[in-house]
């Protein structure tokens, strides 16, 4: 099963996409900001990436910038979620490299949905 | 699958708690002249958090309001709006507000909707220049997507741009989703491929028409190439538009793939992904009540480890000692003393660490002291700057829970009587800004927490007339400067003129030495006419083991506590003195003190029942002595407190129970306890 690496500095968040995705059978590596996940992401591959855009020391999307200058990371897919009043943000995530976005609020069931969906 | 959202509103009531007090403080710190992009970024931030979980967690009225503080936070980080004092202080009462809101969330109780709207108010006034409701448009636009349906079906023109692939979106993955749909059919066009040796395999260049066959919502297709929208060229039309068959002959077709339709199976899930489980969410937020108070504890992942540590070392110590053990003989008794010493080390070491996990930094209560400050100087007209030192000194959980409450009154009473007004200041050449500091630090096994002033100091003779009209003193009453301070902490004294609502609740100095005594700790007072006070505040560290002196009485042993001790003394005949009806006293030195025979109160059986034959223990409970009738001192030691009214009752004299060395039972006297019960 698929390994993801999911982003969010609220740790409420962080657990209840973590406890979500483990309970579909994914392996799933919680970091707390982007450079927490960077640094991850530099000892582990992951198949996907599900990544909050607001976080201190690094955001989101500088985050997927980064990430996507990585081997590992070129191809795979990598989502953010974000707020509803966020659509400058889903651009500047885009151009970044984001895979696409999620809308907060979302439920569990809507998160799994697209997983699924980029995961195949 | 459908998962208890519940077991993670703990974790987001904690966390939005820690995410306002970062808004209180950022928002406390900001300067108005010089505003630091960062700073309003933590603000921002904290408010984007809150709103996020809320919304995600069901509280849509907690999300709502925060998106009106979050969207005028916004433009404050654009810079599009100014940064002003008036803004500052709607988003603090805000604060205030959504703390209220959050607490009744998880108290299960009814927020106070009439407070909300107004605070939602002043927030939409100081936004808008009126109060208007934004979300109400935004909602609309939300809910009613044109809807276009083609029974015929759809034909989609899909061309990747070249970097469509570095996005992480593979086209296979769109048809399948829309092979889910109805009947697709796919046709490839080769046309943008390059020669082979211009050929960039991270590039995509192909491109498709797909016929998408089935009574399906244009919303729906449009959903699934939402994400790709700006990534290539997409046409969608109803087949009816055109005719069906259009192919273009002049393009090499190499494949048409028909993908099975998995409309009838999947029915049922293909909703769009972002669509509205909004009232479902509403009735559950009104429904469940989360009625759990916090009583977790944030520790120091070092201080586990720290722990965990001391754990393997008593390990190692226990296998050493074991192996020791078996088939003992005298040549190894130089090992078994040397296990047990560092069994001993071992063991005091885990005690500490675990004694520094309930261990909080200062910082719990004095960081709610800047606000304190900022709103009573606004309100008294002063102008205060609060300092602060010390705030990562470390002290018990417990002591600061309770510490809180009579630190407030301290600061308070600088405050309004204490700091001069700013013209009063100016006038006898000190700086228009008075300064309060806070300051906690270790000294010895305690911690000292200070309370500083640079105002106008106690006068020595205004305390002195009023505690002679009061009656508390005598008038010829010789009092030394110390003395004259510590009048202020007798029931019944207020030196304000007037009774302000910022201090002079009802509580007074006296009820906060109570509550400071109360904790095992004690308060002085030192003060400087014209130049300003300090309150200091001695307490243990932690309320879980105590100094102790453990005496013997009969066969029983009991502990006091050593702070209480102030002598012992072999009584001799001369100095009793026997009061028909009231007891007995003793004189010691000019004084005479009350004796308590401890064999008589607990009602134990023993040898020494003559006072010239034990000992008497002069002991000072919240300022009252007596001497506690013993048989013997025996040895002072550190003892764990456990709660007898959590494991048996309350008793009068007795504040709680120890095991000793040997494994048996001694109880902790509680000496103010023990004074009142003698006097009955």
């Amino acid at each position: 099963m698929a390994t993801i690496l999911a982003v969010d500095d609220s740790a409420s968040m962080r657990q209840m996409v973590s406890f979500t995705l483990k309970g579909a059978g994914y392996t799933v590596v919680e970091a707390v900001d982007g450079v927490d996940a960077l640094n991850k992401a530099k000892t582990q591959k992951f198949d996907c990436v599900v990544t909050d855009v607001n976080m201190p020391n690094k955001d989101g999307i500088t985050l997927i910038k980064d990430l996507r200058a990585l081997p590992d990371f070129k191809f795979i897919p990598m989502l953010m979620l974000t707020t509803e009043s966020g659509m400058d943000k889903k651009q500047a995530g885009k151009a970044a490299g984001a895979t696409g976005w999620i809308v907060k609020p979302f439920n569990p069931d809507q998160l799994l949905k697209t997983i699924k969906k980029v995961l195949g | 699958m459908s998962i208890d959202m519940e077991q993670f509103h703990q974790v987001f009531f904690e966390e939005s708690f820690e995410g306002l007090d970062i808004m209180e403080t950022g928002l406390l710190n900001l300067d108005m002249g010089d505003v630091d992009e960062e700073d309003i970024n933590t603000i921002f931030r904290a408010a984007h958090s809150i709103k996020g979980g809320s919304g995600t967690f069901g509280f849509t009225s907690v999300s709502d309001f925060t998106h009106v503080m979050e969207t005028l936070l916004d433009e404050m980080r654009d810079g599009r709006r100014q940064v002003t004092q008036v803004a500052i202080d709607v988003l603090l009462g805000s604060v205030d507000c959504l703390k209220e809101m959050l607490t009744a969330i998880q108290d299960g109780e009814d927020v106070d909707t009439a407070r909300v709207s107004e605070y939602q108010k002043a927030l939409e006034v100081e936004l808008n220049g009126s109060s208007s409701e934004p979300q109400v448009t935004e909602e609309i636009v939300k809910e009613s997507p044109v809807e276009v349906i083609s029974e015929q079906g759809w034909q989609i023109a899909f061309s990747p741009h070249s970097h469509l692939l570095k996005t992480g979106n593979d086209p296979v993955r769109m048809f399948r989703e829309l092979s889910s749909l109805g009947n697709l059919k796919t046709t490839v066009d080769l046309q943008g491929v390059p020669d082979f040796y211009e050929l960039d395999p991270e590039e995509c260049h192909l491109s498709w028409k797909l016929e998408l066959v089935g009574n399906i919502q244009e919303q729906e297709i449009d959903d699934i190439f939402d994400w790709v929208e700006d990534d290539c060229d997409l046409s969608i039309q109803t087949i009816s538009d055109q005719s069906i068959e259009a192919p273009v002959v002049s393009q090499p077709q190499i494949e048409a793939v028909e993908l099975p339709s998995q409309a009838e199976s999947e029915k049922e899930n293909t909703i769009a992904i972002s669509t509205k489980p909004k009232a479902k969410k509403k009735a559950k937020e009104s429904t469940k009540p989360a009625a759990k108070t916090s009583s977790s504890i944030r520790v120091d992942t070092g201080k586990i480890d720290t722990l965990i540590n001391m754990v393997g070392e008593l390990v190692i110590t226990q296998s050493m000692l074991s192996l020791v053990g078996e088939n003992f003989e005298l040549n190894k008794l130089d090992q078994l003393t040397n296990g047990l010493s560092q069994l001993e080390r071992h063991t005091r070491e885990l005690q500490e660490s675990v004694m520094n996990i309930r261990m909080l930094p200062i910082n719990f209560v004095f960081s709610r002291f800047p606000r304190l400050v900022h709103d009573l100087s606004t309100k008294l007209d002063k102008k205060i700057e609060l300092v602060l030192i010390g705030e990562n000194t470390e002290v018990d959980k417990t002591v600061v829970e309770l510490l809180s409450d009579p630190l407030v009154h301290l600061v308070r009473n600088s405050l309004d009587h204490g700091i001069e007004m700013p013209a009063d200041r100016v006038a006898i050449g000190k700086p228009e800004t008075g300064t309060i500091t806070l300051e906690a630090y270790h000294r010895g096994g305690n911690i000292v927490i200070e309370v500083r002033d640079d105002g106008k100091g106690l006068n020595k003779e205004v305390l002195k007339a009023k505690a002679i009209e009061k009656g508390l003193i005598e008038e010829d009453a010789v009092l030394t400067d110390k003395q004259i301070f510590e009048l202020i902490f007798m029931a019944g004294f207020s030196t304000a003129e007037k009774l302000t609502d910022v201090s002079g609740r009802g509580v007074g100095m006296d009820v906060v030495r109570r509550n400071i005594q109360s904790l095992g700790g004690n308060i002085e007072i030192s003060s400087e006419l014209g130049k300003g006070s300090t309150i200091a505040i001695h307490l243990p560290l932690t309320l879980a083991i105590l100094d102790g002196q453990s005496i013997a009485v009969g066969g029983e042993r009991f502990i006091i506590p050593l702070g209480a001790i102030l002598e012992s003394v072999n009584v001799t005949e001369e100095m009793i003195n026997r009061v028909a009806g009231k007891g007995e006293t003793f004189r010691l030195r000019d004084e005479y003190l009350p004796i308590v025979r401890m064999h008589e109160i607990f009602d134990i059986k023993t040898e020494a029942t003559k006072l010239t034959e034990g000992l008497v223990v002069v002991v000072d409970g919240q300022g009252m002595r007596c001497g506690l009738f013993i048989d013997d001192l025996l040895g002072q030691q550190q003892v764990v407190i456990k709660s007898l009214e959590a494991n048996y009752r309350k008793i009068e004299g007795v504040s709680g129970a120890t095991i000793l060395g040997d494994g048996s039972v001694a109880l902790i006297l509680d000496i103010p306890g023990l004074v009142r019960l003698s006097n009955q």
